[in-house]
């Protein structure tokens, strides 16, 4: 059996060193922060982890029902493209940071991108 | 098989189930969301029994140690007695006034005698009930390994019901009845020399004066920052301990704040958490405990996550004042 990405990646451990550095880099970017204005941080980093896990193929329970339940408030407020991407700038920019080899950043990269129709409720 | 105990009825946990499937099998409600070990929506805690130590991964230290565990990803191999977080501190224990005194800034020190034991760490909290069904919750300053009494910081607020009767009736020997102790900010051993961040307002200093002690105490040799804030010097309290605990640990420095226009010497100019901040620009690898108003205790959770601070390394208490609030409220 090959191995697979999340495993490639270090599993959960790699998955906490990231959510800090991700959750900081969004927390810190003014075209995206005032989505997050006073929204409870710690059930934020939280489902950044749970974001993170699945963009890194590990466990997860995905629903895009779930992300566009969350994100339709947002999407009301003006969310859109230029949103989701630098969110993901912000995602590989992390995973630079962390040393992630170009190929597998690739890969988490594709699957996050998987979720944008669903996060901007298309 | 090992049984699950939840709300006193008893449920057969089947071999590779989860306490979250058994439970929601038999049609309970228990909360959950990714049920990968992740969201952490399914955190429960085991009131008996050991969980395995994968159902704890990703968790704050301080709710390990309490046994805390997510429910989707534990798969029991013994019984476990099990509770969700909000039916905690049910219990309720007598405890007698001890003392009570005036401290500075319209706070009051009540002492506590437990007839029970009380199993606690400084800086949880405690509820109060009073006869006629007022609950009111308060952090704990005192030391359980020293056998103080329980210690609260009361702050007397003008239209207090609970302070207002504290501090006008409420007198020695009278017995009082108290639930918990809940909250997950508090001090833990095992890493003596990371540096310490406490920063509270007001009556926010009650915990960290537990927990700056407990650390101490406990053998913390890196350096512990204490900076405790009000408008003016009658809002500060503990001044003179505080100052003969830094001059006996000099680890431990304590910066008294103020934010008003009158800052005699020996005083910060500025507010408790603007002065952290200078004195600390950056927070990586720090602990960091707040308490008090709750737009400072957001708004410097956030800075302190931003200039360093893990997530997990920041234990927020904000301080509610409301009527039928169950947070502190000192």
């Amino acid at each position: 059996m090959s191995t697979s990405l999340f495993e490639k990646l270090g599993g959960n451990a790699a998955v906490d060193a990231a959510v800090d550095i991700f959750y900081r880099k969004v927390l810190s970017d003014d075209r995206i922060n005032s989505f997050f204005e006073g929204v409870d941080m710690d059930k934020q980093a939280a489902k950044q982890k749970a974001f993170l896990t699945m963009a890194f193929g590990g466990p997860h329970n995905y629903t895009g029902k779930d992300m566009r339940a969350a994100h339709a408030p947002l999407v009301a407020r003006g969310l859109n493209d230029s949103h989701f991407d630098a969110v993901a700038e912000n995602l590989q920019a992390t995973l630079k940071e962390l040393n992630v080899p170009s190929e597998l950043i690739g890969e988490v990269m594709a699957i996050a991108g998987s979720t944008r129709n669903d996060v901007l409720c298309r | 098989m090992p049984r699950i105990f939840f709300e006193k009825q008893s449920y057969t946990c089947q071999d590779n189930e989860s306490v979250l499937d058994c439970l929601t099998g038999h049609g309970l409600p228990i909360p959950s969301s990714c049920r990968s070990g992740i969201c952490q929506t399914c955190l429960m805690r085991a009131v008996e029994g050991a969980v395995p130590l994968a159902a704890q991964q990703g968790l704050k230290e301080t709710l390990r140690v309490q046994n805390y565990f997510l429910a989707c990803v534990c798969k029991p191999t013994n019984d476990l007695k099990v509770a969700l977080p909000d039916e905690e501190a049910g219990a309720r224990t007598k405890v007698t006034v001890l003392a009570k005194e005036v401290l500075g800034g319209n706070i009051i020190r009540l002492r506590l005698g437990c007839t029970l034991p009380l199993d606690y760490h400084p800086g949880q909290f405690v509820q109060l009930h009073r006869d006629d069904g007022l609950i009111r919750s308060y952090s704990i300053a005192s030391l359980p390994q020293r056998e103080e009494p329980l210690e609260l910081h009361i702050r007397h607020l003008p239209d207090g019901r609970m302070s207002g009767w504290i501090h006008d009736i409420l007198k020695t020997g009278d017995t009082l009845e108290i639930s918990g102790p809940a909250g997950q900010g508090f001090y833990l051993p095992g890493q003596p020399d990371q540096g310490l961040l406490l920063i509270g307002t007001g009556s926010g200093l009650a915990p960290l004066w537990g927990i700056a002690r407990d650390a101490l105490a406990q053998g913390h040799t890196g350096p512990i920052h204490l900076y405790h804030g009000s408008r003016d010097v009658s809002g500060l309290y503990l001044i003179n301990e505080l100052r003969e605990l830094a001059e006996q640990y000099p680890n431990l420095n304590y910066t008294p704040c103020l934010s008003g226009p009158d800052v005699p010497k020996g005083f910060a100019a500025g507010r408790a958490e603007q002065m952290a901040f200078s004195h600390l620009p950056k927070l990586t690898g720090w602990r960091v405990f707040l308490c008090g108003h709750p737009a400072m205790v957001a708004a410097t959770k956030k800075k302190a996550f931003l200039t360093g601070a893990s997530m997990k390394d920041i234990y927020a208490d904000p301080f509610v004042i409301a009527a039928d609030s169950i947070k502190p409220a000192a």
